[in-house]
């Protein structure tokens, strides 16, 4: 009975083992969303800033343009917000974002310090919305057609590589 | 050529590890005296070979030679010289070798000064060094071979990753590797001792300073990459609770629950066992973080290429060392003798306290790090665990490991007077009482947690110094008296005292920085002013200017407290035009006490006005100066002197000297 419990650690480890062979058979970076070319899910989220947008379902028919996960407490986010930042002053691309549960307060002092490159902010505060998008972890990002259909999604932050050899080419063949 | 050299070296070193693996453990099973010599010529030769590779390959970078993809890569010919170094171990294949540099450092090491160590044991000891030798420079020349050569050579390189192109980060691998992989000689010491079938107070004794370099080293490799997120990132924060971090984290939990629970082992002959598989463990987790960071099955800031053939790999290595090691002491430990009885108010209880709360907190750290992992292999989802996670679990095990960590210093071995041992910290209760009155009077209140955090502070700081007090009968005897018997104290309780109030310290000033941290963001132009903490700051002007390989947006800052100059800041935005990225370099003023902290953001366009982020962090220098104190206590501790001389010694000389073969 005794020897059990010695050889326990090996039998933890044993496991443990196989759960990080079948994590490395997934790329954490790259999930495959079920929604990809499908329309975007129906929702409604009230606006984080007082005097700004919400976001709909409906407001993102019309125009190709991005929809970015976000949180305050991310630390990738961070990494990826100069990239956004760039990506709405400069190349003048519509980013949306949801506020993944977040503080309002924290959320709003974020994107002063960092700046905004959100034309539109739904809170998503308990996450429910989120769901219905397939949303794994912040931050993500889904590039949107002009039917308001999800074409691409990143996982993780959005980096200058990703952006030049995916997001615009996309967004470009998508406007045509 | 010499590029070429640097793999040809690498390659002899894989032959050299593969000789010091196999034949002094033959020879210690056959009890050959000149097969188990084989182990040092090798040993040295191994680190020999392996520093020429990676002085090959700091060569190419120094020269910029664009011929060497890795080079290309991860270095410009604009790069100051520092960044050019640091850019040897700024990328997954240099930081490898750099990595298995250190682990045949430690081998070489134990071949030179371990002359007092049992030839069987040193042998075997070495000969589990090389295997994990073997291991990781199989994994650098298959998988991960930094002197590819590319044909036709580029004219200049893609640059190194700009935030990492910083004076903190360029030293902090290095100590944390030397702390990681550091952790090994604890894990060669456990296996060796298992195949051995013996652990004695003296193989406490030989595995106490290997663990306390390797600790004190892991200490300072995370402070530094702390205190790099604190200042480069321009956030003002210190810890994320990344994985990348945890992977580091988790390794000094139990290399700190090891260092103590080797104590009881050396001076009480007890807990033999467990400590064996916490020195397995404290490495396994060292591998398991390098697996982490370099395997890409979690996303992290930090997380270096991604490449599925080395997850594979290094998955491989980390599954071979442990089991091996697992399996033997599943088959081994059981009939290891019970060493001394104690009753559970005793030094030793207090120290098994330690490892339980030690060993809980890595296994939370643990679950949170690889949750979010775990879910996705069963395909339950994807997930990310936050910083709230780790804040309402981590704390609440520090607090009772803090509180324990004043007394048990005062407990006798065997069986302890609790009441005894509080008595004796009346002055250290006295004064925690009064840093919280003075807390509660200075930021009127303020969260309970902060009041809490000040407490835990004030013991462990007060704690280590009544203990000392306390030892060298302070104010009871006459002062000269005190300081002979200070002076005539063990080095290594000097590190302890020194250690625990650098705890103490630290834990002051994460509390300083959580709970009483201000700040201020707003528009300002050049001339504006505005007011934090009672400073006065007046924005001066922005100018642009090209430095080396970037170009910066540098703004004065005049700083004045009532009136009276106090410093200039110039914050920074820098932007790397071949990494096409841009940094903020925050600056700081700091008076060990509280840093003020300033950030330039980006101009509003044409407004002339800047986004400006101002910090008052009180107390937040005190997390890295105590985070030195306690690396300075380590490093008091390891020059005690019976890790030089002292006992392993005189036993070792009334064993029969073996003789030589010959």
């Amino acid at each position: 009975m005794r020897r059990l419990i010695f050889i326990l650690p090996l039998v933890l480890f044993a496991v443990l083992a196989g759960y990080f062979a079948l994590g490395l058979t997934r790329d954490p970076s790259v999930v495959p969303s079920a929604l990809i070319d499908k329309p975007v899910p129906e929702f409604t989220l009230p606006p984080l800033l007082k005097d700004g947008e919400g976001l709909a379902s409906a407001d993102l028919k019309g125009k190709v343009q991005l929809v970015n996960v976000f949180a305050s407490w991310c630390v990738p986010c961070r990494i990826e917000h100069p990239v956004l930042m760039r990506l709405a002053k400069e190349q003048g691309i519509t980013v949306k974002a949801i506020n993944y549960k977040d503080k309002p307060e924290d959320a709003v002092r974020w994107l002063n310090q960092g700046g905004n490159p959100y034309s539109a902010i739904g809170a998503d505060q308990d996450g429910r919305v989120s769901i219905n998008w397939g949303v794994y972890g912040v931050p993500e990002t889904y590039v949107i057609d002009a039917q308001g259909r999800i074409r691409y999604k990143v996982v993780g932050p959005v980096m200058p590589d990703e952006v030049e050899r995916h997001i615009l080419p996309l967004i470009k063949e998508l406007q045509g | 050529m010499i590029p070429e050299i640097g793999h040809y070296a690498l390659v002899l070193a894989l032959f050299l590890a593969l000789v010091q693996s196999v034949i002094p453990l033959v020879g210690a099973a056959r009890g050959d005296a000149a097969w188990m010599d084989v182990a040092k010529p090798a040993a040295i030769g191994q680190f020999a070979m392996i520093l020429v590779s990676f002085l090959a390959l700091t060569y190419a970078f120094v020269v910029s030679d664009f011929s060497v993809l890795n080079v290309v890569q991860n270095s410009h010919s604009m790069k100051p010289m520092l960044y050019k170094v640091a850019g040897v171990w700024g990328n997954h294949e240099g930081s490898m070798v750099l990595w298995v540099l250190i682990l045949a450092m430690f081998g070489a090491a134990v071949a030179l000064f371990g002359s007092n160590l049992p030839p069987t044991l040193r042998a075997r000891v070495l000969s589990v060094q090389a295997m994990i030798g073997v291991g990781f420079l199989l994994f650098i020349i298959a998988t991960s071979n930094p002197f590819i050569r590319v044909d036709p050579a580029p004219l200049n390189g893609t640059d190194l990753n700009p935030l990492l192109q910083d004076p903190g980060l360029a030293f902090h691998p290095p100590f944390l590797y030397f702390g990681y992989v550091g952790f090994s000689m604890a894990f060669s010491f456990a296996v060796a001792a298992l195949i051995e079938g013996r652990i004695d107070p003296a193989w406490a004794r030989w595995v106490r300073p290997w663990t306390l370099a390797a600790w004190s080293g892991l200490t300072l490799g995370i402070a530094l990459g702390s205190w790099w997120a604190y200042y480069e990132l321009g956030w003002g924060g210190w810890w994320f609770w990344d994985p990348v971090e945890n992977a580091s984290f988790m390794p000094w939990l139990a290399g700190t629950a090891l260092l103590h629970s080797a104590i009881v082992v050396e001076k009480r002959d007890a807990l033999k066992s467990w400590t064996v598989l916490l020195a397995i463990l404290t490495f396994v987790l060292s591998l398991i973080g390098t697996f982490l960071v370099r395997s890409g099955v979690l996303t992290s800031v930090h997380a270096f290429a991604v490449d599925p053939a080395r997850g594979v790999f290094i998955l491989l290595l980390l599954s071979v060392a442990t089991i091996g090691a697992l399996l033997l002491y599943a088959i081994r430990a059981p009939s290891m003798k019970m060493g001394g009885l104690f009753a559970p108010i005793s030094r030793e209880g207090a120290l098994v306290l330690n490892n339980l709360l030690l060993s809980t907190a890595t296994a939370t750290v643990f679950l949170g790090t690889l949750y979010p992992l775990f879910l996705d292999a069963i395909d339950a989802g994807k997930v990310s665990v936050g910083p709230p996670f780790f804040n309402s679990t981590f704390i609440p095990l520090m607090v009772p490991l803090i509180a324990a960590m004043s007394v048990g210093p005062l407990m006798a071995w065997k069986r302890a007077d609790l009441a005894g041992a509080l008595s004796r910290l009346k002055f250290a209760a006295v004064l925690t009482v009064i840093c919280v009155l003075g807390a509660l009077y200075m930021y009127q209140g303020g969260p309970v947690l902060a009041l809490l955090g000040v407490a835990m502070a004030a013991w462990a700081f007060f704690g280590a110094l009544a203990e000392f007090a306390d030892r060298i009968r302070l104010f009871r005897a006459p002062l000269g008296e005190s300081l002979r018997r200070a002076g005539g104290l063990p080095r290594s309780a000097w590190g302890m005292t020194i250690a625990h109030a650098g705890m103490g310290i630290a834990i002051a000033g994460m509390t300083g920085s959580a709970a009483w941290m201000t700040e201020r963001i707003q528009l300002m132009r050049p001339g504006d002013t505005t007011q934090i903490a009672g400073y006065e700051l007046r924005f001066d002007e922005v100018h642009e200017r090209s430095v080396a390989n970037y170009q910066a947006k540098t703004s004065t800052f005049t700083v004045s407290r009532d009136g009276k100059f106090v410093a200039t800041l110039h914050p920074e935005e820098r932007w790397f035009p071949v990494a096409r990225m841009s940094t903020t370099e925050a600056a700081i003023r700091t008076n060990f006490v509280s840093d003020l902290y300033v950030v330039l953001g980006q101009e509003q366009q044409g407004t002339g006005a800047y986004a400006t982020r101002l910090y008052h962090h009180p107390l937040v220098p005190w997390i890295w100066i105590g985070c030195v104190v306690m690396v300075v206590g380590g490093c008091v501790s390891l020059s005690d002197r019976r890790f030089r001389i002292g006992v392993p010694e005189k036993k070792r000389n009334r064993q029969p000297v073996p003789l030589p073969a010959e």
